[in-house]
């Protein structure tokens, strides 16, 4: 492939502090799990951007390799996750997640 | 190209954060990972891209929709989040978040020879290697993270059958 286009290191990197920066807003602004899980998603993409477009930056297949780390670890995440969701709803029947800070069995 | 996705990028990921509903929130998010996708394949990393779609926007949000729909989200759940999300709560996280937005604008301000991405492609043979290679244990520790992840999500999941088995 040619090298068709010309993008600032920085400007991926700006793009990927406001994906996190998006995330971590909806983290704390949400109760319900569901949304929390989901602006971590968002957050570990952010940060998967952020290793890929360093990868790019110097041409090394690296980056690359930490992004499928961290998808490994977003698909760990999100199953056991949605596991324990499952669970709050089942014990508390609500997924506010102010009512899961006792932490006892 | 990579400013169009990267607009779409950032608006449907706010959208997903502020929506009521959770499976417009889970659409959302699947925008948010197809525009990622775009810019990861216009950065020169196809095969990331690819995996970007098959897992994140295949498995892992089936998995949420999943859990959305054996949950019965229905409208009083809609109304119930909306009284979660008071315009009162909105204010301090996004003075944090403006704040830390300034914070990493200002540590960008120095550098002003920008480093450009020409987008030359990283093939997924030279990946593989690398993989293979000098990434070997990190291989082995995300097998050994997926089988605890694995173990995990099962006895989470087959305590909640018991219990239900039983009444």
């Amino acid at each position: 492939m040619d090298a068709v286009l010309n993008i600032p290191l920085e400007h991926v990197l700006f793009l990927s502090i406001i994906l996190f920066l998006i995330g971590a807003f909806g983290i704390l602004i949400r109760r319900n799990v569901i949304f929390v899980l989901l602006s971590l998603e968002i957050m570990m993409n952010a940060a998967a951007l952020a290793f890929i477009a360093a990868g790019a930056r110097w041409g090394e297949p690296d980056g690359q390799v930490m992004f499928m780390f961290i998808l490994a670890l977003a698909a760990a995440e999100v199953a056991v996750g949605l596991g324990l969701v499952v669970q709050l709803s089942r014990r508390f029947q609500t997924l506010d997640i102010d009512r899961a800070e006792e932490l006892n069995g | 190209m990579f400013y169009i996705a990267a607009a779409i990028a950032v608006s449907s990921s706010i959208l997903a954060v502020t929506r009521k509903n959770a499976s417009h929130a889970l659409l959302y998010l699947v925008l948010t990972l197809l525009a990622l996708a775009t810019i990861f394949f216009l950065l020169g990393a196809p095969f990331a891209a690819a995996l970007e779609i098959v897992i994140y926007a295949g498995a892992i949000v089936v998995l949420f929709l999943f859990v959305v729909m054996m949950l019965n989200l229905g409208r009083a759940s809609v109304a119930r989040e909306s009284q979660w999300l008071r315009p009162g709560m909105w204010v301090l996280p996004a003075i944090m978040s403006g704040v830390l937005f300034g914070v990493f604008g200002l540590s960008f301000l120095g550098t002003e020879n920008a480093a450009q991405i020409e987008g030359v492609m990283v093939p997924p043979k030279q990946v593989g290697e690398s993989l293979f290679t000098t990434y070997l244990l990190g291989v082995e520790l995300a097998g050994v993270l997926l089988l605890g992840a694995l173990v995990g999500a099962y006895h989470l999941g087959r305590r909640y059958l018991d219990e239900r088995r039983e009444e």
